[in-house]
């Protein structure tokens, strides 16, 4: 029998894996990637506790809004990040550094 | 070992080492590509959680609609940055120090919340075993996230497709071209 703590800590690997990939990769995209990894750990530990909500269904319900907001999410991250590649000609976050002058 | 736990220790294996992959490989796009198995595998733990149908949309909405976004992006986005951006990070490099201390710190702290918090005896999921709330294997559960889904979460419901609308319509707006500045 899988425990509820198996999901919990496979959530918290994926969560930190996010972490690391958000503070260190020169890359606005691979940040973007970062944030959604930890998104979905968060939504790993919204279903294994929305197991124990057989009729509102809670969890499951609430995952699905947040899949709905990582997509609004991408949509607008990346078309930002196409507008800053348009004027920087980079999209390495550190070196975006002014504001329209 | 039953045949549920093998296939969970399999997808938790796969689901982790390639987020690692994601976040150690030099190669942007084989990162992209590998987050995809990422997220299968996550598909394939909601499966093991008994939510089918939140397993379904994460494939349909994460690998068709996000990743194909990412990719997207990543191709319109040139290629000489790429290949700028590989040369300059090392695997280990001393910059990254800081990153794995304060990830591997917080992954110890959450490991600590989570083991001692003796999360599988919690009061209310004992309450949902008594009272036969736990969805088992034989459940559907696709017509009961519907129903709900138009009544008790109607309000979160509509805001939330009003905020995906909005978003949409921004990300339009921001893409378009600039005739007259």
């Amino acid at each position: 029998m899988i425990t509820l703590t198996d999901f919990l800590v496979v959530g918290a690997a994926l969560f930190c894996t996010g972490l690391y990939v958000i503070l260190t990769k020169h890359n606005a995209i691979q940040v973007l990637i970062g944030i959604e990894l930890m998104l979905n750990a968060a939504n790993l530990n919204l279903v294994a506790f929305g197991r124990y909500d057989k009729l509102n269904n809670g969890g499951q319900i609430f995952t699905l809004f947040s899949i709905t907001l990582a997509a609004a999410t991408t949509a607008v991250a990346l078309a930002i990040i196409l507008n800053v590649y348009k004027r920087y000609k980079t999209i390495d976050p550190n070196k975006i550094d002014e504001l329209k002058d | 070992m039953t045949m549920e736990q093998i296939l969970f220790y399999l997808m938790a294996v796969i689901a982790i080492a390639s987020a690692l992959y994601v976040a150690a490989t030099r190669n942007l796009v084989r990162s992209v590509f590998m987050f995809f198995v990422t997220l299968m595998a996550i598909a394939g733990l909601f499966v093991l959680c008994m939510a089918d149908f939140v397993a379904i949309t994460q494939v349909v909405i994460y690998v068709g609609g996000i990743l194909v976004l990412i990719i997207f992006a990543f191709m319109l986005s040139g290629r000489e940055t790429l290949s700028n951006l590989q040369h300059q990070s090392k695997f280990i490099s001393i910059s990254k120090l800081p990153a794995l201390i304060l990830a591997g710190l917080f992954f110890i702290v959450l490991l600590n919340i989570i083991l001692k918090g003796n999360i599988s005896g919690l009061m209310w999921t004992e309450k949902a075993v008594l009272t036969n709330n736990v969805i088992s294997a034989k459940d559907t559960t696709i017509d009961n996230i519907g129903v709900n889904l138009m009544s008790n979460y109607l309000l979160p419901f509509e805001a939330i497709s009003i905020l995906l609308m909005m978003a949409l319509v921004g990300a339009a707006h921001l893409s378009r071209k600039e005739r007259s500045a």
